[in-house]
């Protein structure tokens, strides 16, 4: 049934009918209309954050941990510019959100308006796909579109520019119908090719799962079905940084995070592997290391939504082209019907090798003395919360890859962290999205202090709301990573890479009326995490950590899987060659 | 590796064809792009080349269903095999992209293009200019006493060997469609 209403009020009533019930957004001249809407009504909440930038990353917070699309809401000009970065975080890694902006009134586009920016033009290479809407008769069909594309196929961001005057203007709007969309991408795997894999399977001696973000991105189904094909075939399991949880880490078959800082075990064993079973992930540079060496023994295949990853930087031998859980139930299905064949002798004789692997112990570390390592803190926060239902964010950076590296995972959906482009200032707008979709949770963001700085200002959103997000500050007074890059690859000049003039985090946080805690001493550690874990608000936990850490085990850059630096390895200087250093 | 017995090499079966032969070589391709045409559409195409690097070294767009709202974008590209492939898959992952077709792998097809060249002569220069625009089968669609333009459609190598008789008897000034393309038959 068609209905006569404006343009401000079909937003509204598009979100509520799509199911949204909480919104991150910033008012501003262009969406005041809006504005007027979502103060006449109950159904949504609206989290006004304090920088747009904050919005994206709280919504991809929102999404990552519930499946659902993230949503946000802010003006034109600079309102749409601030959303810029995290545009690119969602589409690099494949995050569903709809963001709408305001824009000037169609009459005034083109004129350099107060607060015009081309914001179609300026976003269409950061978003899955945008639009600019002129009638308000097209608007509701738009916003049903939006969400439509920005959670079928490949999930990713989109955004809708609505002019001032298409909110002020009467149209007409209908519910969202099951989809009519054109826009259908193919789910359904290649039965041919699934059971190719299938033989593939059934003879390969040193097989491995590699698993990413897509296996999250398909929802809870799939992880339950890779679990279930894991415990079934016996393979070992490695995933990316974006794909950890969906294979639960205290797993047996569990080799931990491969890529440039994953585990020596993990990244071994992609080396040498005879059969690789990509699973939702995209062979990243940081996965693969120096293309030429990456896998050279193995047959390759890989499942994935986007046809556009296969093939990419990887040649594949056996491509599926399809959603992770499709693809996986008709693939346990084919390999039973088989009569769940495996090569149970070269099974034996590869898990054994892997044993060798791990006996390593490539995460190893002693802490000592008066100063609390990372790997320590980190240790410690793991023991003290892994049996709370718990929500994990990160910053980017050393404290990143400890996170991942020393924190266990056990459910998809509790991991968020930037992936794909690595932005700074993502966690804590990004733990106050999951806060606000799970109120009742554990929510803590695990923070280097440059990155936590970046967006600081979101204090006061946490405030606001009564969001007790814990901020586990891992205070090296260092761009630690840069630090790291400059030891190794610049002969350690330390070319900016000092968090000087940093504040008191305690006065920080009680400036904002929220709680801080400091602690350096190893001792107190302990207590001192229990008393955020205990506190019924938002936290600052500024914890002083060892300045010069490294974060091992690393791939150079340039370098093949098989050469990894691992702790102890204290020559870190001239590692990477000439070739090495022009990359990132 | 033999262990596995699995074949290599494309399948023709699949929707998608993801098992290119991965070779050096750069090859030219003809693709022809049925995009809605939307605002931006052709934007979004153009973006995605310069911004993945890819080449383009020609391109032609028209809307060719005016009640579908359907454009025809032609793109002549070139690359090696994966980077082919590649241009293929990222274009077709375009939302409001309806079909991507490789006319140079799909068979057999016709390329076209128009082109007009002023050629500004006098004396026998006139006269062989003329005398080659027969030959070309070219029609003069403007002539003074001192000029030509002269409007010649063709396979892109047929136009460029106009091009090159035309530049010592006074070529002036030249604009070319790029190219148009259909594959034969049925
Ligand atoms: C927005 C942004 N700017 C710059 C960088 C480059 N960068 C990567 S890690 C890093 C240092 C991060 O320092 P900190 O947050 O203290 O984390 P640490 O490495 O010390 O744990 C920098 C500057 C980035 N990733 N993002
Ligand atoms: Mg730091």
């Amino acid at each position: 049934m068609k209905r006569q209403m404006t343009g401000a009020k079909m937003i509204v009533q598009a979100l509520i009918d799509q199911g949204v019930d909480t919104v991150f957004g910033y008012p501003g001249g262009a969406v005041l209309p809006i504005y007027d809407e979502v103060f006449q009504q109950n159904s949504i909440k609206h989290v006004l954050v304090r920088h747009e930038q904050g919005a994206v990353h709280a919504a991809e917070g929102y999404a990552r941990s519930t499946g659902k699309p993230g949503v946000v809401l802010v003006t034109s000009g600079p309102g749409a510019t601030n959303a810029v970065t995290g545009l690119t975080d969602a589409l690099l890694d494949s995050i569903p959100l709809v963001v709408l902006t305001g824009q000037v009134p169609t009459f005034m586009i083109g004129s350099d308006a107060f607060q015009e920016a081309d914001t179609v033009g300026i976003t269409r290479p950061c978003t899955k796909h945008n639009w600019l809407v002129k009638e308000t008769d097209n608007l509701g069909a738009t916003l049903h579109e939006a969400f439509h594309v920005a959670t079928h196929g490949r999930p990713g961001p989109v955004l809708i520019d609505i002019p001032k005057d298409v909110q002020f203007a009467t149209g007409s709007y209908e519910s969202p119908k099951p989809s009519t969309s054109r826009y259908q991408p193919q789910v359904k795997g290649n039965m041919e090719e699934i059971t190719e894999l299938v033989a593939a399977m059934e003879t390969a001696k040193r097989p491995i799962f590699y698993t990413g973000g897509g296996v999250i991105n398909s929802g809870p189904a799939a992880s339950q079905l890779l679990r279930e094909l894991v415990d079934a075939t016996g393979f070992p399991v490695t995933s990316t940084l974006m794909g950890l949880g969906a294979y639960p880490a205290s797993g047996d078959k569990w080799l931990g995070m491969l890529g440039m800082h994953g585990l020596y075990e993990a990244n071994m064993a992609m080396h040498d592997c005879d059969l690789m079973i990509n699973i939702g992930a995209r062979f990243d540079d940081r996965i693969t290391g120096v293309i030429d060496s990456f896998s050279p023994k193995s047959t390759k295949a890989h499942i994935d939504i986007d046809p556009s990853s296969i093939n990419k930087v990887i040649r594949i031998d056996i491509p599926i082209v399809g959603d992770v859980g499709h693809v996986l139930e008709d693939l346990l299905k084919v390999w039973k019907s088989r009569g769940r064949k495996t090569n149970s002798e070269g099974l034996a004789k590869w898990w054994s090798k892997i044993e060798e692997w791990r006996a390593k112990d490539c995460l190893k570390f002693t802490q000592s003395g008066k100063v609390i390592k990372p790997q320590h803190a980190l240790t410690r926060l793991e023991a003290l919360t892994k049996d709370h239902d718990r929500y994990i964010t990160t910053e980017v950076g050393q404290h990143q890859m400890w996170a991942a590296q020393y924190l266990g995972f056990e459910e998809p959906n509790r991991w968020m962290t930037s992936g794909g482009l690595g932005t700074m200032g993502y966690g804590f707008p990004a733990s106050i999205g999951v806060q606000m979709a799970h109120p009742e949770s554990l929510v803590i963001n695990v923070a280097g202090e440059a990155s936590w700085l970046m967006n600081m200002q979101e204090m006061g959103t946490a405030m606001q709301f009564g969001l007790p997000v814990k901020q586990f500050i891992l205070n090296n007074e260092r761009l630690g990573m840069v630090r790291q890059w400059q030891e190794l690859l610049h002969g350690e000049r330390y070319s900016q890479s000092w968090s000087e003039a940093l504040p008191d985090f305690v006065k920080l946080a009680e400036a904002f009326g929220a709680k801080g805690i400091i602690c350096s001493d190893p001792d107190d550690l302990d207590d001192a995490i229990m008393e955020m874990i205990n506190y019924d608000g938002p936290v600052i936990f500024d914890c002083l950590v060892e300045k010069h850490e490294n974060c091992f085990p690393m791939i150079p850059s340039g370098k093949a899987h098989n050469e990894m630096l691992l702790p102890g390895d204290h020559e870190t200087q001239g590692v990477i060659d000439a070739k090495g250093s022009v990359l990132v | 590796m033999a262990a596995l017995k699995i074949k290599k090499g494309a399948t023709s079966h699949s929707a998608y064809n993801l098992r290119p032969n991965f070779s050096d070589v750069v090859e030219k391709h003809t693709l022809a792009v049925l995009v809605e045409n939307e605002p931006g559409a052709l934007a979004r195409v153009i973006g995605l080349f310069s911004g993945r690097g890819y080449n383009i070294d020609s391109l032609t767009v028209a809307e060719v269903d005016h009640t579908g709202h359907l454009s025809r974008i032609t793109i002549v590209t070139s690359g090696t095999p994966q980077v082919i492939e590649q241009i293929k898959a990222q274009v077709g992952r375009i939302v409001p992209v309806h079909e991507v077709h490789d006319l140079t792998v799909e068979g057999p097809s016709v390329e076209r293009e128009l082109a007009m060249f002023k050629v500004i002569c006098k004396g026998e220069h006139r006269v062989e200019a003329l005398r080659l625009a027969d030959i070309f089968r070219v029609n003069v669609v403007d002539s003074t006493l001192e000029s030509f333009v002269f409007e010649i459609t063709g396979a892109p190598e047929k136009i460029d060997a106009f091009a090159e008789l035309m530049r010592p008897l006074g070529l002036a000034d030249v604009a070319r469609t790029g190219v148009a393309a259909l594959a034969r038959g049925v």
